[in-house]
């Protein structure tokens, strides 16, 4: 359901300022805090670095606070390079991935915030488990119904180009959680991630499920709850379409009727 | 997972801190113009309904809708017809499949806006 402020337990409180440091090239940073452990409401702490002595990315100035000012500041990273997808956050008003994102791409403060309208488990780090849960549902694997060939499913390089701008997708939650349509209907709406990895395998020419994948998804809310609102293709990472993905999509099911 | 508080996890902020884009923004124009557009049909049938009703209840009608208010509501409506009618072009263009790239769903957008402006004073100016 459509609720456009935030419940009583998740509106945010002015935190804590930690100590600037000397230097001429000092950035301020305002971040999301929020711990299971003390009872209190999420806050913003207001964090300041030199930047002559910071690396270029977002990524880099979290990991110089968690270092060098606070160290109880929480967030997912692993690859730093864009394909993993675990330091997914929302940066400057917009969902990203903070290790490919510069810093000198934020105007002003740098304000970071947990990817939105989902629920925090701490810090930077929301809840993915419904997300996850929701890919799983579009079965995003080859079904097939015929023999195993001896050798393996072939495809014409044709074939194989439909999957280019899909395959890429690492499954951040950038896009889904950006879209108004997921935070309100997020329960039965699908989302932006999950409609581009089912459109991923009902063009993929080996696949044998193509008519039970659409059955699946002909229903109010699972894709139907897509306004072209294309919040998902403007903040995607990898720089995807995932509102094409979904317009093709319900396209084919039109098509399939006449 | 050695989680102890699942329950009580705060819900992470959306609205208030999602950039808003032309995309979005005009998207949910579409929304207002068209539920706003009802109200002010309503208005129009009440009006005719006065009219045909007696001549005392049409003055009466007849002044709301042309005082200063009604006169403001006439047009802020007169604009959100034509942008209404813009952004429903502009779905149907969506609709074809083509125009998903960001360029040209950017272009879209304030292309519904300022064309909506531009149609508007046109009206005003052949009326």
């Amino acid at each position: 359901m459509v609720q456009f402020t935030l419940p009583k337990n998740s509106k945010i409180r002015t935190g804590k300022t930690w100590p600037k440091p000397e230097g001429k090239n000092i950035r301020k940073f305002q971040i999301y805090r929020w711990t299971p452990d003390d009872g209190e409401n999420p806050r913003v702490d207001t964090y300041f670095l030199d930047m002559d002595k910071c690396g270029p990315m977002v990524l880099d100035a979290l990991i110089k606070i968690k270092n060098e000012v606070d160290p109880t500041l929480s967030f997912r990273r692993s690859c730093r390079e864009g394909i993993c997808g675990s330091c997914a956050m929302n940066i400057g008003g917009i969902n990203t991935l903070a290790c490919i994102y510069g810093l000198d791409e934020v105007k002003g403060d740098v304000k970071i915030y947990p990817l939105p309208h989902m629920p925090v488990v701490r810090d930077l780090i929301p809840d993915l488990t419904h997300f996850y849960a929701q890919h799983e549902s579009v079965m995003p694997w080859l079904e097939t119904k015929t023999n195993t060939p001896q050798k393996e499913w072939r495809q014409s390089i044709d074939d194989r180009k439909k999957l280019d701008g899909l395959y890429e997708c690492v499954m951040c939650a950038c896009c889904s959680t950006s879209c108004p349509s997921y935070w309100w209907n997020g329960d039965k709406y699908l989302g932006p991630a999950a409609l581009l990895h089912a459109y991923r395998w009902i063009i993929d020419s080996r696949d044998e499920a193509t008519g039970e994948r659409l059955d699946d998804l002909e229903d109010p809310f699972k894709l139907y709850r897509c306004h072209t609102i294309m919040n998902c293709a403007k903040t995607c990472p990898k720089g995807l379409n995932p509102a094409k993905a979904i317009s093709e999509i319900k396209h084919m099911m039109v098509e399939r009727i006449a | 997972m050695a989680d102890v508080n699942r329950g009580n996890r705060p819900l992470s902020p959306h609205l208030q801190i999602y950039r808003p884009q032309i995309t979005s923004v005009t998207s949910i124009f579409t929304r207002i113009t068209g539920n706003a557009l009802i109200v002010t049909a309503v208005l129009i049938v009440w009006w005719l309904l006065a009219a045909s009703t007696s001549e005392a209840y049409f003055n009466v009608a007849n002044a709301v809708i042309t005082s200063w208010f009604g006169k403001l509501v006439m047009v802020l409506s007169l604009w959100a017809v034509w942008y209404h009618f813009l952004a429903g072009l502009r779905h149907l263009y969506w609709d074809s499949g083509r125009g998903f790239d960001i360029p040209t769903a950017t272009k879209l957008g304030w292309g519904v806006i300022i064309g909506s402006l531009v149609l508007t004073l046109l009206t005003f100016i052949v009326i």
